[in-house]
């Protein structure tokens, strides 16, 4: 196993792959991870409370902030944004599947309200 | 004429997908580690949209600023999100101490490697502990899998002139769906520490330097920042929402 792997890295991969993440980007997406959850703590306990911000303003802004979190540790902390695009497509475009789930089962949630 | 035909022929493509090489350039360990992940992030995502439908369809919710408002240990009343926010804060810090072992090991540096992942196991078991003070808190209030609390405690988590069967109902659901969902994302944490433990140990022993790559701390370490994406998830939908 460990000629394999060496090959595959030893192959063309070695600088282009490894280039990705130095400390100080590292330590940049650190600063943007934290920044965007005291956003949300500002929202959560500030913001919401006192300008009487309703549910359905605030929520969808905690999952966009969310999103944008997801992105940061996929793309840069779990190295996705600097492998080939095969590999990244392969990942990203099963993931779409979960918005259909989603859609469905909203939709079944708005007939349980019916129901109960 | 039939000799140049036959060049063509015989000539070795070099396109990714032509064979003979890696089309993705990642070991097969690495590939596989990313398919576990995204099978990984399929049930978690069935966990949370189930947690989100019965949720949406349910008259009344507990409260999060009302349940989660303590600090085991410290304070008892009037703190919300800062414990959880605690804990936020441990996770990514151990996703980074992760990636600098990460980032330790493409220089080849053992005693960096080792000491960056004796940081990312301190962090997994703090985050543990911290969940189990957090577990226990709630279980102290009478939460847990199929038990709510008395209806005196619980109609301090829901806003005033809610109806009992109401709020016993869905106490109910918000019990189950917490232990269950924070505690498949706990059992991931655990499992997390002991493979970082494992291969620590691994490297401790030498085993990488001698393969001369250290890609196993890069596989444990997307393992670890997958738990930690799940954590942001996790966080965003049971805490703010």
């Amino acid at each position: 196993m460990s000629a394999e792997t060496t090959e595959v890295h030893g192959h063309e991969g070695e600088h282009e792959e490894h280039e990705g993440m130095t400390k100080r980007r590292i330590w940049n997406v650190f600063f943007i991870l934290l920044g965007i959850t005291c956003v949300e703590f500002i929202i959560a306990l500030w913001l919401a409370p006192t300008l009487h911000w309703p549910s359905h303003f605030v929520n969808p802004a905690y999952i966009i902030l969310t999103l944008f979190k997801a992105y940061f540790i996929v793309a840069f902390f779990m190295h996705l944004k600097f492998e080939k695009v095969g590999l990244a497509l392969a990942i990203i475009v099963p993931i779409l599947f979960i918005i259909g789930l989603i859609l469905v089962l909203t939709n079944e949630s708005h007939y349980w309200i019916g129901l109960r | 004429m039939s000799t140049t035909a036959a060049q063509q022929i015989d000539e070795i493509k070099t396109t990714p997908w032509s064979g003979g090489r890696s089309p993705f350039n990642v070991e097969y360990g690495k590939m596989m580690m990313w398919f576990f992940l995204l099978s990984d992030a399929f049930t978690f995502s069935t966990l949370l949209i189930s947690y989100g439908a019965l949720r949406f369809s349910a008259p009344v919710w507990p409260a999060p600023s009302l349940v989660f408002q303590s600090f085991p240990g410290l304070i008892e009343h009037g703190a919300p999100l800062v414990f959880v926010g605690l804990m936020t804060f441990i996770l990514i810090m151990s996703s980074v101490t992760m990636v600098l072992a990460v980032e330790a090991g493409h220089r080849n540096s053992k005693k960096e490697v080792v000491w960056w992942m004796i940081g990312t196991i301190i962090g997994g078991l703090m985050f543990l502990s911290c969940q189990a003070l957090e577990w226990t808190h709630l279980h102290s209030e009478g939460f847990w899998w199929g038990h709510i609390p008395d209806p005196k405690t619980m109609q301090e988590f829901f806003k005033e002139g809610i109806p009992l069967t109401q709020q016993a109902m869905t106490s109910h659901q918000f019990a189950n769906l917490f232990f269950t969902i924070t505690g498949f994302h706990g059992f991931h944490v655990f499992s997390g520490v002991i493979i970082n433990i494992i291969i620590t140990v691994n490297v401790l022993i030498g085993t990488y330097q001698k393969r001369g790559s250290y890609l196993m701390v890069e596989k444990v370490g997307l393992y670890w920042h997958f738990v930690d994406l799940v954590w942001v998830f996790v966080f965003t939908f049971f805490y703010l929402v």
